[in-house]
């Protein structure tokens, strides 16, 4: 594997259930320190994608590489060491409600090293000031906004200073000041950590403003297009040009695959009576 | 699918259902060791599952102990019999309604809490989320549950029992008459420490697993919705009872087979 691809995706197909396939045999590499971005409509398995590099389902063929060692979820060793370098951004922060902000981002912290507590109690205000919520340590996760606990689970996600970080869907259901800072929380850690990261979203504007790459994939698992931001946006195919321009109807349908109007309206069968 | 088809395809579902249950609680076992060098979440757990279970416990040892004196009372006098009400009411709570009742309750309040809590825990992704943080679930989150309830179901069943037979004390002789000293004393000669109350906390023990495993179970593999969590929730009281009751049985006809 070349040394500037972190994660490589081969010839992937993924079905919960295999006779229904989520990923039809695709192909992609992710570069080392990078931010890409994978865009797509809802429901064409950018989730499922994150899931298969995190190890949490087997693909049903083909084979993902971490940083040149193929994941084997029947490994389970092998799957929590390389779990261990990455850290996971759930869409809707996934924190320990049971739990405090400064214990949720202390949480990695205390399940696997043996630091003493003053130490990871400078770790944690040092993660939660890097995205602005050191002031909120002491709140319980119940007196917290949407976007706030976006950026303590943020803040909990590198706190072992992952090699990998994976954003699932960073922007949704965000207002628009939250969003620039998510956006431009995910940017700065990137460039300062020289972590490799993924972020999965369907939010075109931020999504271009921030990545290094691009990949565009459609329902069915499919890859549509791939490459940098500004060659995705010039594109002349239909379908990247519908995505990205957030057209309502072109290769992607409006309407959900149905009987002909005639059939279901029964207006074929009045027409033929006299 | 014709009827031979559809009863093959449900047979199979039952077994690999029957296996997934049994390799889950297998895992669990081996976690066991892993949860108990995290010692603190264990007590807290007790705590939670059994401290907070105790006053629907107590509430009821003493409701059951009023009546069955009562009962007894009534049907032990027509044969000249009031004398042996204590033995009588002692036997039947410790060997029987004290580990039953108990495990019936303790499935109602502690295994409905807990098949809903894991269950928002998973529809919340914090399941998923400690996975990806390479943090085993099973050792971190629902051992020490097990344990918890293990530790705690013999407790609250014994105190069941004695509470039980302090309310009986209270309907046969403050309010009854009964004699006292004799309510007692053939307790004391009569009921044996080991067949009686040892079985009864032999029974309770194995409800306990038996309440804390479904509950867990039906928590761990709900599906991640409202709808999901209600339905495993509803599955936990039923499946925990029926077991419960079978397995009592089969213990009683192992425990006391002999007089």
């Amino acid at each position: 594997m070349n040394s500037d691809t972190f994660i490589e995706i081969e010839h992937v197909s993924f079905g919960y259930d295999p006779s229904r396939l989520i990923l039809k045999d695709i192909s992609l590499k992710f570069p080392r320190g990078k931010v890409t971005a994978i865009l797509g409509g809802s429901g064409c398995g950018k989730t499922t994608l994150l899931r298969l590099i995190g190890g949490v389902y087997p693909a049903n063929s083909g084979r993902v590489v971490f940083d040149g060692d193929v994941i084997n979820t029947r490994d389970k060793a092998q799957t929590y060491k390389l779990r261990r370098r990455l850290g996971m951004l759930f869409q809707f922060g996934a924190l320990f409600t049971d739990l405090t902000v400064f214990e949720n981002v202390a949480f990695p912290l205390r399940e696997h090293t043996a630091l003493p507590e003053d130490m990871i109690r400078d770790i944690v205000l040092m993660k939660l000031n890097a995205v602005g919520l050191r002031g909120a340590a002491a709140l319980r996760i119940s007196e917290v906004s949407g976007g706030m606990a976006r950026r303590i689970a943020l803040a909990r996600a590198i706190a072992l200073d992952p090699e990998l970080i994976m954003y699932d869907e960073p922007f949704a259901g965000l207002d628009l000041i939250s969003m620039g800072v998510a956006a431009k929380l995910i940017r700065t850690l990137n460039d300062v950590t020289d972590a490799t990261s993924l972020v999965v979203s369907h939010d075109v504007a931020e999504c271009m403003a921030i990545s290094d790459f691009v990949v565009l994939m459609a329902t069915g698992g499919r890859i549509v297009a791939q490459g940098r931001p500004e060659e995705l946006m010039a594109s002349d195919d239909p379908e990247t040009r519908q995505f990205v321009r957030g057209e309502p109807d072109g290769p992607v349908k409006f309407h959900y695959p149905a009987p002909p109007m005639d059939a279901d309206f029964g207006l074929s069968a009045q027409a033929a009576t006299p | 699918m014709n009827f031979v088809q559809r009863l093959g395809n449900n047979t199979l579902d039952q077994l690999r259902g029957w296996g997934h249950a049994a390799l889950f609680f297998w895992e669990m076992l081996l976690a066991v060791p892993a949860a108990l060098s995290r010692f603190g979440l264990v007590v807290a757990q007790i705590y939670a599952i059994g401290n907070r279970s105790l006053v629907i416990i107590l509430a009821s040892g003493l409701a059951v102990g009023f009546v069955l004196a009562l009962q007894m009372y009534y049907a032990l006098v027509t044969y000249g019999a009031a004398e042996s009400l204590g033995l009588i009411v002692n036997l039947s709570l410790v060997r029987e309604l004290g580990p039953v009742v108990t495990g019936l309750l303790f499935a109602g309040r502690a295994g409905t809490s807990l098949t809903a809590e894991i269950g928002l825990m998973k529809a919340g992704e914090q399941i998923a989320a400690m996975e990806l943080m390479a943090i085993d679930p099973k050792a971190r989150v629902l051992v020490p549950r097990l344990i918890g309830g293990v530790v705690s179901m013999p407790i609250l069943a014994v105190l069941f029992s004695a509470v039980g037979i302090l309310g009986a004390w209270v309907v046969a002789v403050k309010m009854i008459g009964v004699d006292s000293g004799n309510f007692w004393s053939i307790m004391q000669t009569q009921v044996d420490v080991w067949r009686d109350v040892g079985n009864g906390v032999i029974k309770s023990i194995v409800f306990g697993v038996i309440c804390t495993v479904v509950a867990l179970y039906q928590g761990f593999e709900t599906e991640a919705t409202p709808e999901g969590v209600a339905y495993a929730t509803t599955r936990t009281v039923v499946i925990s009872s029926l077991w419960i009751l079978g397995m009592d049985f089969i213990l009683t006809a192992l425990m006391f087979s002999t007089p």
